[in-house]
């Protein structure tokens, strides 16, 4: 869920393209757009607070074959999450659940393993060693 | 003093809507700003309507940015006004920043430290002076240089100061905190409380507020133990699922402030913490909201309560500048009746005075 929460629709839409077609679904709520409030914690490990909200857009959808699936993900994009949904119930079926890993989850895993991997290297070029001055204090 | 309800002038009103949407739009012979541009483009801004709209979401932010024509007040303004139209889910897990995606890390306390200092897409050590290429357009810059990474963990400063002793720990707590969204801010308030009104805060506000504390009022010596900004994730548990997904990332900025601490007759002296979290990249932000927290907690750690940074209702109920906006602004709308008053009155002491 976390990989297809960080996807855009598009991008989940081009992996299905490539694995064998879904079942027909119903939707059981949604796609809706709500709040997550999102928090911290004070000192950064001590009591939680309340840091602000996030937009979240939710589904839940049953497959033709009775599976349910529910999706949360970041922002207000309705067709992420109904995807993210009904990939959700299909993952559920043994029988599926490889090839779809396969085709669609994995290959969406790795472009964004790629992409942290490049701010990654971005960022370690910016990475610095200070000389403190003998004469300043 | 109170204002009472006008009718009429609707045309009036009508054209100035009409000839705002006209300036907003400025020349129709230049193209039309993108939201994506404003997204891309004017990042700092879009971040800084989030974590004062105390709302994440870039689209958003930025229709409210263009909608307001860059002020950045009103688009926070647009920003609240909008999150009250949307259903609550519930709350996240608290994000995990010592597990932060980093995209920049530092620290003023310590020249080495594990994970080294990282400066990311910064302003520092630029030299402010204008760049005249950025007004030539067309130019794409060459891409940043990219490094190998090695996979060592960034621990926090505050951790490896805990670990000598030196740094006084946070209790662990899971205790729901009060949500100043959902029920009147009252005092005394807690830290957590505090700090949600402070990381929605103004910018300006707490940053001047912050730079009092280091001008003496308010006995504040701090340091950078650390500051970083990168991504996180972002866990909610549905309640129809019973157990924690990940519904996403989203970028953060963090600061510690290290400051002393004389120690008290049951504690040794030690150093504390200001904490500041703010939504997108806001180091300004994180600091002045830091400095202000530890100026916040002076009455729990027994110090005298001075300076107006020291002063929770002082802070907390003029920190917000979309609450302070409204009441500033208000004073626009029609005071007709009140101000006859005023006015007769002012005519009565003068005529006693015998000035007429």
């Amino acid at each position: 869920m976390g990989v297809l929460a960080r996807a855009d629709a598009d991008a989940i839409a081009t992996r299905l393209a490539d694995a064998p077609a879904l079942p027909r679904h119903i939707r059981l709520r949604g796609p809706e757009t709500g709040l997550v409030m999102t928090r911290g914690r004070q000192g950064g490990d001590g009591a939680p607070f309340n840091l602000g909200e996030m937009t979240v857009t939710r589904c839940s959808v049953r497959l033709a074959d009775g599976a349910v699936g529910h999706a949360y993900v970041a922002g207000r994009d309705a067709r992420q999450a109904e995807l993210a949904a009904v990939l959700d119930a299909a993952l559920q079926d043994p029988a599926r659940r490889p090839v779809l890993l396969a085709t669609v989850i994995e290959p969406l895993a790795e472009a964004q393993a790629a992409h942290a991997a490049r701010e990654a290297a971005k960022a370690a070029a910016t990475r610095v060693e200070f000389f403190t001055m003998a004469t300043m204090r | 003093m109170a204002y009472v309800a006008v009718k009429g002038s609707e045309r009036a009103i009508e054209a100035a809507h009409a000839w705002l949407a006209e300036e907003r739009r400025g020349d129709p012979a230049l193209p039309e700003l993108s939201l994506a541009q404003i997204e891309g483009q004017l990042g700092l801004a879009v971040d800084r309507v989030m974590a004062e709209g105390a709302c994440h979401d870039r689209g958003l932010a930025a229709l409210a940015v263009k909608q307001a024509r860059g002020d950045l007040i009103e688009a926070a303004f647009l920003l609240r006004a909008y999150r009250t139209t949307l259903p609550r889910f519930g709350a996240s897990r608290p994000v995990e920043t010592g597990g932060m995606r980093i995209r920049r890390r530092i620290s003023a306390t310590y020249k080495e430290l594990p994970g080294g200092q990282v400066l990311g897409p910064t302003f520092d050590y630029t030299h402010r002076l204008l760049d005249f290429a950025l007004a030539a357009e067309g130019s794409v810059p060459e891409p940043a240089p990219e490094a190998a990474t090695d996979a060592a963990a960034m621990p926090r400063v505050t951790g490896l100061l805990a670990q000598e002793g030196l740094m006084a720990p946070e209790p662990p707590s899971e205790v729901e905190p009060r949500d100043l969204t959902r029920e009147p801010l009252d005092f005394p308030a807690e830290r957590p409380l505090r700090l949600q009104a402070l990381a929605r805060g103004d910018e300006g506000f707490l940053l001047s507020l912050g730079y009092s504390t280091q001008r003496g009022y308010g006995n504040a010596h701090p340091f950078v133990g650390e500051i970083r900004m990168g991504a996180v994730t972002v866990e909610f548990e549905p309640p129809e699922l019973g157990f924690p997904i990940e519904i996403g990332e989203i970028t953060v900025t963090e600061c510690q402030m290290v400051n002393q601490f004389a120690g008290s007759k049951t504690e040794l002296p030690q150093f504390t913490r200001g904490y500041g979290l703010v939504f997108g990249q806001g180091e300004r932000k994180a600091m002045a909201m830091a400095l202000v927290d530890r100026a916040l907690r002076a009455a729990e750690l027994g110090e005298p309560v001075e300076a107006p940074a020291q002063d929770q209702e002082f802070v907390l109920y003029h920190c917000d500048n979309v609450e302070a906006t409204g009441f500033v602004e208000h004073l626009k709308l029609p005071h007709y009746v009140d101000f006859q008053s005023e006015l007769e009155k002012i005519r009565l002491l003068r005529r006693e005075a015998g000035g007429e």
